[in-house]
């Protein structure tokens, strides 16, 4: 039995309680542990979903009780690669962090990380569970987390904090609700047994119930049009270190746990074709897509306009977990993965700025691109990739997802797709104009900026870097990562997409 | 129509506090009673949990010489269980949630939600 499937959220939980003790005794170690602890989960999550890959899923028996009565971590290809998602973007996120927060919250250093890797450990913790309730218990582990992550910053931040708590929490009970009716549906928790035991009960009403408590408490938790409004505000004022964390992986997991449900725990086809759910999901995002793009242009601070980019970008993943067909799926999860580092990249480019200048208005960014060359190297190739210029990552997934569109002959999603590019390009090009052409005016605070110190300028080229070479490299990734995952997740032939 | 109330009154009860919940924590303007409103819809699904582990006529799950191993006469212990765990989340985010609105007092000297936003435009 191996004991990597436990061993990913444990080395991030143990960092986690062992940080405040070290706080107290130097607080200038905490950085230093937190990052350990995060390239520790980062090296046992890539060398499971290497392990995965070649030899098929890893179970863990928690306690040593075999499931259904005890709790089971289950690693299979797609929660490894969510796993070394999570974990290798938060590490790039926890470096960039300290100068940022040695800059805006500097006695909270010690509380930032803890509460960090808490996160963290939260969100590995959703995808290598395969239990129903545990997920629960992980999402709102994460969810606190965050909750806490979020207020520290500028004086608004307890307000969209309390707004993110309330509605959360509101999506965490809805989850909540949905595994009580499947408990008292199927009588088992774990989601194997369960979806063995669901079949022949699809037309109770309970599993209806089930199904759509929690489809709606997890589309809340991913910040799926209408559920998103808990979201721009929330990124915005909170400190740049937290939403360099948070904003590129946590509505991710919410959408790897809908993929869950329809996949793993209902048949594929329960969700597409007895229950609208699919659909509904399809239409929404697609709203969503326009929505948040929309709202994106007409933002003029830097972050907020990156939080609408976010809830459009979410609705991408949620565009193809509806059209419910493995290359819709393929998109998803490249888009996931695509977008975590356009994101992360993004954030970190912001959080920069605010270092260095302390501004994040968009109009006062004039000249920027001459005083801080690199920084603005990488935010230009993340923008490119946001618009879906190839040869970047962005491109590829955009192209899957237009595939999947086709494939399955909803046009209105692919128009919403290529209506969204041209969208993301009026508000990317509009910065980078800004940047490059228009000379710095009067503000005195541009003009002095200078280039990042590398242990941040080293995480935002890094992320850039990767765009690139996600994007070369796609061909690669999709046969050798995501098809895998989505065949065992469709009962597929691998060759046969 | 009675039978039918009658036999299902508790998911009808968990409904209305469900309800009730919602109501608090979108449609109130304090923010203290959002936050009871969140502790009601919580509630509710801990309510929904519980009578869903009674069996009429059952006793606690410990084991008597006298029952037997008669699974039926004997409570489903694990939505309690559960629900332990579930307490414990709430628990948590109700503490969250009234440290964060301690900071917003302190800030804003008030938790009525319209006035925090007219003091936080102003400033």
């Amino acid at each position: 039995m191996s004991h990597l499937p436990l061993l990913i959220p444990l080395s991030l939980l143990l960092p986690a309680l062992v940080i405040p003790l070290v706080g107290f005794w130097r607080s200038n170690l905490t950085p230093a542990v937190a990052s350990l602890g995060a390239g520790l989960s980062f090296a046992f999550a890539v060398f499971g979903l290497l392990a995965v890959l070649s030899q098929g899923e890893l179970r863990y028996q928690l306690g040593g009780w075999p499931p259904p009565i005890g709790i089971e971590y289950v690693l299979d290809a797609l929660s490894a690669f969510m796993a070394a998602l999570i974990t290798g973007i938060g590490l790039v996120a926890l470096i960039h962090a300290r100068r940022s927060l040695l800059r805006e919250v500097p006695d909270r250093i010690v509380p930032f990380y803890a509460l960090a890797l808490l996160l963290l450990a939260g969100l590995t913790g959703i995808v290598v569970t395969g239990d129903l309730f545990n997920l629960y218990v992980f999402l709102e582990i994460a969810s606190l987390s965050a909750y806490a992550l979020m207020a520290v910053g500028d004086e608004r931040a307890p307000v969209s904090a309390f707004r993110y708590l309330i509605l959360g929490s509101i999506g965490g009970s809805f989850y909540l609700l949905g595994v009580g009716f499947i408990y008292f549906t199927t009588g088992s928790l774990n989601m194997s047994d369960v979806a063995q035991r669901l079949p022949g009960l699809y037309e109770s009403r309970s599993t209806i119930a089930a199904a759509t408590f929690m489809v709606v408490g997890l589309s809340l938790k991913m910040a799926l049009f209408p559920l998103h409004l808990w979201l721009p505000d929330a990124y915005t004022y909170a400190p740049s270190a937290a939403s360099a964390l948070i904003a590129p992986i946590m509505t991710k997991v919410a959408a790897y746990g809908l993929i869950r449900l329809f996949l793993t725990v209902f048949e594929p086809t329960y969700l597409r074709d007895m229950l609208p759910v699919a659909s509904i999901i399809g239409w929404l995002a697609a709203a969503g897509v326009l929505f948040g793009s929309v709202m994106a242009i007409a933002q003029s601070d830097f972050r907020r306009m990156l939080a609408y980019s976010s809830v459009s970008q979410i609705a991408y993943v949620g565009v193809g977990i509806g059209l419910a067909n493995p290359l819709g799926l393929i998109g998803a999860l490249l888009h996931i993965l695509n977008h975590a580092f356009m994101k992360g990249c993004l954030f970190l480019v912001a959080g920069s700025i605010r270092f260095r200048t302390g501004i994040s208005d968009i109009p006062a960014f004039a000249g920027l691109g001459r005083t801080m060359p690199w920084t603005m190297a990488g935010f230009s190739l993340a923008a490119l990739s946001m618009v879906g210029v190839p040869p970047t990552a962005g491109f590829f997934s955009k192209w899957y997802l237009v595939l999947a569109g086709i494939d399955a002959s909803n046009w209105t999603a692919v128009a919403v797709i290529l209506a969204s590019t041209l969208l993301n390009a009026v508000y990317f090009f509009r910065i980078l104009e800004k940047l490059y052409l228009v000379p710095p005016h009067g503000g005195a605070a541009q003009v002095k900026a200078r280039e990042v110190p590398f242990e941040m300028l080293g995480p935002v080229l890094f992320l850039a870097a990767g765009l690139l070479f996600l994007g070369l490299a796609n061909a690669v990734i999709v046969d050798e990562v995501l098809e895998p995952i989505v065949a065992s997740l469709y009962n597929l032939e691998s060759q046969g997409l | 129509m009675m039978a039918v109330i009658l036999g299902r009154y508790v998911y009808f009860m968990t409904a209305v506090l469900l309800v009730i919940g919602l109501y608090g924590m979108i449609a109130k303007r304090n923010l203290i009673k959002k936050l009871i409103g969140m502790n009601i819809f919580q509630t509710a699904i801990f309510l929904f949990f519980i009578q869903g582990a009674t069996k009429p006529g059952a006793t606690v799950p410990v084991f008597d010489a006298r029952l037997g191993t008669e699974a039926a006469h004997y409570l489903n212990p694990l939505p309690h269980v559960l629900i332990l765990t579930a307490i414990v989340v709430s628990v948590a985010t109700t503490g969250v949630a009234l440290a964060l609105l301690i900071t917003i007092y302190r800030r804003y000297r008030s938790l009525d939600e319209g006035i925090i936003l007219k003091r936080m435009g102003r400033s």
